[in-house]
């Protein structure tokens, strides 16, 4: 590891490119941060992971998500302001999603409550307008969903406010939410997300959903899987190796 | 146009220019800046010209459209060359007249000068009058001189020369004579320009870019605008010298969307200097070749900030990048990139073509030069103002600007824009630099500056300040995209009379963390209106909050309209009255219905009686 | 009343426009947006998903970014487009009243359309003409110096033309 940083007196070593968050939580640290996922790139939109940079290109009140490690940095994870300026994102997300428990434990722990009035909903119940959803399904090849608008008026959604022809119905999305606010509901038919609905491609021992058909469509095209990948799930093909197995040794 | 392979050419053709156009030649230059335009400057083109040529004077004089030429308020502007007399307020009914009594004929038309509202004096000359005297105009000198559209126009005042200078001394000394100048950046955060350029020269790969911010959002301002419709080479000439010095060989000007005279002037002028050989390969022999594309912004104040303008232009939605790294290491593409304002760019042809020395002997030691200004708001010359550095408000504001219209008392100047703040009386001899600016509570900021008086309401300021900010949030950050909203709202309780003691606690508190805490400077700033309301006009917000009265008699929630018994029973103020709150016998006394009234005021503005009363 | 359906798009039209444009280059999307609305006088849905495959981005990416800018439309404009100017110098002057009166007048929000698509009333953050404060952008020609007196007889002229 090439690079030293100091966080909070601490000495700790990290890769350059690295993001101090990243470093942080690795090393133990206890940095909240929602909007933030090392799959994907950081944009810095919740504003809980701050950190005091005390030596290092910009001094000051800093997200720690989208900052890189570089030689020589020192930081420190705690300060009354860095408590006070978190606990004022904290209260403004948590006028967002006051019912959600997610926020409603990080208010708890840091004896956050609201005091103002709610802001206009972002048009999804508990969503925080954290992106992560946007990004990940970009990155996942999909590029289902936007973001929209802009300042208050900004939500996230599918283009046109339309069911999307990029969105395969994996869920994916609905797995990073940190408010785990996105609808999706499923029957043993068929699983709908995002105002569509998509059917399950089932396993052919067993019947149990596998994945969905327009997902599997998109996996086998996109990483040159054989036709019948999907065909047995997780489980059955465990009690089929399982079986093999036993036919070799006995 | 001929094509200039050297500055041999480029002189040599400029000797011809000059030698046909008489110094003191006559000529007729109507100002065709967007102000001037939308009071109809336009339609007096083809008026001049029918005029010249009925009174058989059209090859002797020759007429010309140009940019802004500052004095808006007294639009449209019509200048008379040799002399630099100066038409006021010009309507196409009075142009026979100019061509017969004063082209012709050599008289004066006395009632078209300027007359000091105050003292009644009337200017012959521009250069006489208070609002011009007090002016030192560099960048905006040519603009009464120059048809935009001409690059002839241009060259015979001495265009391109910098430029063929900047060559000649090499990139280095360049960079040095920029530095020594002591130039910094007009488009708001006053950053040392000779220093940026440096940077970016410095940085490792050879793909560099230089762009021009033409965004100019702040709401108020508008000299940006007037440089690129007025000079547009200016800018580009800057440009070239400063790419030249970072080793940049591709530009990009990025012009916000509302401004469509600017890109068609601008690219007009980026045809002619193509087709001139000033743009494109081996740039007048030197061996440096750069071309620019201009962009057009898709409407939103956040892509004045370098790394939302970078994004706009890559395509993407106009969200700023966590700095560092910084444009100059990695901006546009990933390339390294130096970013300046369009007055900034203009300013450096001066400095090249002069010398530093010359530029410093300008202004303060840490603020050189010269600053434009739109001077705007509650003031009686309206209009953009180009000023020496360290000038003080009060001779801005009084000397130049002619005080406050209606006899009223003077409040406050904005400086700065949304990331500026207001200063009160008492700092109106305070020099206009940046330092001493940023110092007060204010900012330099693009060089807005709007004049507010008594019957501006600082609350009803800073809540305007607010909603604009929170609707221009690109919305990533928390701490901007909510903080703003809550703090809108709080002001809106103060204006309202819901304001509270608490109501204060948490602006101040929200505030904080809105300032610290925010990615971009949009958020950092945005606070400065509050700060610098609640630092000189406290009183007056705690009127609101405690006494629930607005002193400025503004906040609608807090004032009523009455009928004085000066009304005669019009029925005027009953019929335009849009709530029909207004009740009376035609000649009898009117009464308005205060639970139908929502204080529109539009019965203050017709009434001819002066009988409608505001408390 | 229900409003005025969106016309069916020329997509020759939308393809024409397009291929000004260098195909996938992603840099090229906002100038884009600005030719298709320079043409259809807003951004139709269709011509939105042309530009995607065209420059060969998502479309969730052409959408995000048409709805992040002021200057696009997505919807119909009216037949007249009237705009308030809301900068500080026009604030300061009464362009509030103004914005009032007109919605008044014209029975419509402003950043609305009136339902039978004849006039759409929008406010901008300063277009420059700081020194003619308030002012009034009906059509693309400027009124400076507007009051609430000389509104009467800018609103008919606006509402007759539509008429005729």
């Amino acid at each position: 590891m090439a690079i030293r940083i100091f966080i909070d007196e601490q000495e700790v070593k990290a890769e350059p490119g690295e993001s101090v968050l990243a470093v942080a939580r690795r090393a133990g640290f206890d940095i909240p941060a929602l909007c933030y996922h090392e799959a994907v790139d950081s944009i810095g939109a919740c504003r809980l992971c701050l950190v005091e940079v005390l030596a290092g290109s910009r001094p000051g009140i800093s997200t720690s998500c989208n900052m890189k490690v570089e030689d020589g940095l020192r930081i420190a994870t705690d300060s009354p302001q860095i408590r006070r300026d978190r606990a004022s994102n904290l209260e403004l997300l948590l006028l967002r999603a006051p019912a959600n428990p997610v926020l409603r434990d990080l208010a708890a722990r840091w004896g956050v409550r609201p005091r103002l009035q709610p802001p206009p909903d972002a048009g999804i119940a508990n969503c925080i307008l954290c992106e992560l959803c946007v990004r990940v399904c970009a990155a996942l090849g999909h590029n289902a969903l936007a973001a929209v608008g802009r300042g208050e008026k900004k939500r996230v959604g599918p283009a046109f406010g339309k069911p999307s022809e990029g969105c395969v119905g994996c869920g994916a999305c609905l797995s990073v939410c940190p408010t785990r606010c996105i609808v999706m509901k499923e029957t043993s038919a068929a699983r709908t997300i995002w105002g569509q609905s998509f059917d399950f491609h089932r396993c052919r021992v067993c019947g149990q959903p596998v994945i969905t058909e327009r997902h599997r469509a998109f996996a086998i095209a996109r990483c040159g899987l054989p036709e019948d990948y999907y065909d047995v799930c997780e489980s059955c093909k465990q009690s089929q190796a399982s079986q093999r197995f036993a036919g070799v040794v006995w | 146009m001929p094509r200039f392979a050297s500055e041999k050419d480029l002189e040599s053709y400029r000797r011809t220019l000059l030698a046909s156009r008489a110094p003191d030649r006559r000529a007729v230059a109507v100002c065709a800046g967007t102000g001037c335009k939308a009071f109809g400057s336009a339609r007096l083109l083809p008026v001049f010209e029918s005029e010249l040529e009925k009174a058989s004077l059209k090859g002797s004089i020759e007429l010309r459209a140009t940019g802004c030429h500052g004095f808006c308020e007294r639009g449209p502007l019509v200048l008379i060359f040799p002399a630099g007399r100066l038409y006021t307020k010009v309507k196409p009914e009075d142009v026979p007249e100019i061509v017969r009594e004063d082209l012709a004929g050599g008289r004066v038309v006395e009632r078209l000068l300027y007359r000091d509202p105050v003292s009644g004096k009337s200017y012959e000359k521009e250069e006489d009058i208070p609002f011009y005297k007090h002016q030192q105009r560099l960048v905006l000198k040519n603009n009464g001189l120059l048809d935009p559209a001409s690059l002839d126009d241009y060259l015979a005042l001495g265009g391109y020369r910098a430029l063929a200078k900047a060559f000649a001394l090499g990139p280095e000394k360049v960079l040095d004579e920029v530095k020594k100048s002591g130039l910094r950046g007009r488009g708001g955060a006053g950053f040392w320009t000779g220093r940026k350029w440096e940077i970016c020269r410095a940085a490792p790969g050879r793909d560099k870019v230089v762009i021009c911010n033409a965004d100019e959002g702040d709401p108020g301002a508008f000299m940006d605008r007037s440089v690129i419709e007025g000079n547009p080479h200016s800018v580009l000439e800057g440009m070239l010298i400063g790419a030249f010095a970072i080793g940049a060989n591709t530009g990009c000007v990025y012009i916000r969307q509302e401004y469509p005279l600017a890109v068609e002037r601008l690219g007009r002028a980026v045809a002619a200097a193509r087709e001139a050989g000033l743009l494109g390969e081996n740039i007048l022999g030197s061996g440096f070749s750069f071309d620019l594309k201009i962009y057009r912004g898709g409407g939103a104040f956040v892509c004045g900030e370098e790394s939302a303008m970078i994004a706009s232009i890559e395509g993407r939605r106009g969200v700023p990048r966590r700095r560092p790294p910084y444009p100059a290491q990695s901006g546009l593409w990933g390339r390294p990139t130096n970013i300046n304002n369009v007055e900034t760019w203009a300013n450096v042809p001066w400095i090249i073509d002069r010398g530093a020395d010359w530029y410093r002997a300008i202004g303060t030691e840490h603020s050189t030069g010269t600053k434009i200004f739109s001077l705007v708001g509650k003031v009686n010359n309206t209009g953009l103002v180009e000023v020496p550095m360290g000038i003080s408000l009060r001779r801005i504001v009084f000397d130049i600007g002619g005080g406050i219209p209606g006899g009223k008392k003077f409040k406050a100047v904005q400086t700065g824009g949304p990331s500026g703040g207001c200063l009160p009386e008492s700092k109106l001899d305070i020099p206009v630099e940046f330092d001493t600016l940023v110092r007060e509570g204010a900012m330099m900021g693009s060089g807005g500056m709007i004049v507010m008086d008594e019957s501006t309401c600082m609350v009803d300021v800073a809540r305007y300040f607010l909603n604009f900010l929170k609707y221009e949030s690109c919305g990533n950050c928390t701490s901007c995209r909510d903080g703003l909203y809550q703090l809108h709202r709080l002001f809106s309780d103060i204006a309202e009379g819901r304001g509270t003691e608490q109501t204060l606690a948490l602006v101040e508190e929200l505030a904080a963390t809105v300032k610290a805490t925010s990615l971009c400077a949009l958020g950092s700033t945005a606070v400065n209106p509050v700060e610098s309301t609640l630092k000189y006009f406290r009183e007056e917000i705690l009127a609101h909050v405690r006494d629930r009265r607005c002193p400025a008699k503004v906040c609608k929630a807090l004032i009523t309209f009455t009928i004085t018994d000066q009304c005669n029973g019009c029925t005027l103020c009953a019929k335009r009255c849009p709530q029909q709150a207004i009740s009376g016998a035609v000649k009898k006394l009117h009464v308005i219905d205060q639970q139908k009234c929502i204080k529109c005021g539009i019965c203050l503005d017709v009434c001819k009686q002066d009988a409608v009363r505001v408390e | 009343m229900t409003p005025a359906a969106a016309p069916a798009v020329d997509t020759a039209k939308v393809k024409e426009i397009l291929s000004r444009h260098p195909a996938g280059d992603a840099g090229e999307l906002v100038n884009v947006l600005h030719d298709l609305q320079a043409e259809f006088r807003y951004l139709p849905e269709e011509a939105l998903r042309l530009a995607a495959e065209h420059l060969k981005i998502s479309q969730a990416q052409v959408f995000g970014v048409a709805t992040f800018y002021e200057g696009f439309h997505l919807k119909p404009r009216g037949k007249h487009v009237c705009t308030v100017c809301m900068g500080t110098a026009c604030h300061v002057r009464g362009a509030p009243k103004l914005l009032e009166q007109l919605e008044r007048d014209f029975k419509v929000r402003a950043g609305g359309t009136t339902p039978d698509l004849q006039v759409t009333l929008e406010t901008v953050n300063c277009v420059g003409a700081c020194a003619l404060g308030p002012l009034l952008i009906v059509d693309g020609e400027y009124h400076g110096n507007m009051n609430v007196g000389r509104l009467p007889k800018l609103v008919d002229s606006v509402l007759k033309e539509g008429k005729s």
